[in-house]
């Protein structure tokens, strides 16, 4: 049985604590990180992330790419919209179809 | 002309041509199985992407009313509202297989099933923007769900790409000719011994008629 978590500042992730999913506020990148890898290791299946904190981990983000579990998912916080989780879709057609063929056409 | 290194015999070119079917078939077979993982991989990152636009937008429209309800209210009667839910969320990951990659499939179970239950508090001293944020997120939070699985799909499928397609190149820029030049080289070279015999023999064929003609005169 798996879990549902949320990482990022707070102001963007209370919502979903009243939705039931377990959320944990960072303030810090640091402090994300941990949160991260202690989350994946603790039969959490899927993980949203703010861009804030998603965009300065790729290495994490790389580590948990090619796994089943857990799922990290970009999402867009308060403060801005980076538009990362459009970026990593545009980066999973490059790589499969050698260019990229779906972004471009806007 | 790149050819491997080998004795130039007649087994070595039973089993190389062994080799050469075997490859050319592991060749047709990978690139069926690249088109098909192809096709499924343009599928699912389409309706990704419809799915990532719609739910940032919702998402943000859900803060914002957040943002609303924070600016009416004291911040710790949000906090009290909505940190002891009464809702809380198991996830359920199965598998789906496509061409042998295996993708999780998520179905979020609620313990209690009755929508209201989202609101975790009293109405007395929330106001009604608190109220649209809650139900905004929990709109959006299948759709969450839904795009957890199919980013994480283009991700496995992408990287099952890029593999078979690496074997598919190798196979048909490297493996293949290598083999083909192989064989020819072997037969030539066969041949070749073949037509030196051939020589040989009727040259001495020749030496031993002109010795007997010399003997008998």
């Amino acid at each position: 049985m798996y879990k549902i978590g949320v990482i990022g500042d707070y102001d963007s992730i209370c919502g979903f604590a009243a939705l039931g999913l377990d959320i944990f506020p960072t303030e810090d990148l640091e402090s994300a990180k941990q949160t991260l890898t202690r989350l994946a290791a603790g039969g959490y299946g899927v993980i949203y992330v703010t861009e804030q904190y998603l965009g300065k981990m790729p290495d994490e983000q790389a580590e948990y790419a090619e796994q089943q579990t857990p799922a990290i998912v970009a999402i867009p916080s308060v403060k801005e919209k980076l538009g990362l989780g459009r970026a990593a879709l545009k980066r999973y057609v490059e790589q499969a179809v050698g260019s990229d063929i779906i972004f471009n056409e806007e | 002309m790149a050819q491997l290194n080998v004795n130039p015999t007649r087994m070595e070119l039973t089993r190389l041509k062994k080799s050469l079917a075997v490859a050319m078939r592991g060749h047709k077979l990978l690139k069926d199985k690249r088109d098909e993982l192809m096709r499924q991989f343009l599928d699912i990152v389409r309706e990704a992407k419809v799915l990532r636009e719609n739910t940032e937008e919702k998402l943000s429209a859900a803060n914002r009313s957040l943002a609303v309800a924070g600016s009416v209210l004291q911040r710790e009667v949000i906090d009290s509202a909505l940190l002891l839910p009464k809702q809380e969320v198991t996830l359920e990951v199965g598998t789906k297989n496509i061409m042998s990659v295996d993708i999780p499939v998520f179905t979020s179970k609620l313990r209690s099933k009755s929508q209201g239950d989202m609101f975790s508090y009293g109405y007395a001293f929330t106001g009604g923007d608190l109220d649209d944020a809650i139900s905004e997120l929990a709109d959006v939070s299948a759709d969450l769900l839904k795009l957890a699985e199919l980013e994480k799909a283009a991700g496995l499928l992408a990287g099952e790409i890029e593999r078979t397609r690496r074997r598919v190149n190798a196979l048909e820029y490297v493996m293949i000719p290598n083999y083909q030049d192989t064989i020819r080289y072997i037969t030539m070279k066969l041949d070749e011994a073949d037509r030196s015999n051939t020589t040989r023999l009727m040259k001495i064929k020749d030496m031993m008629v002109a010795e007997r003609i010399t003997k008998e005169n």
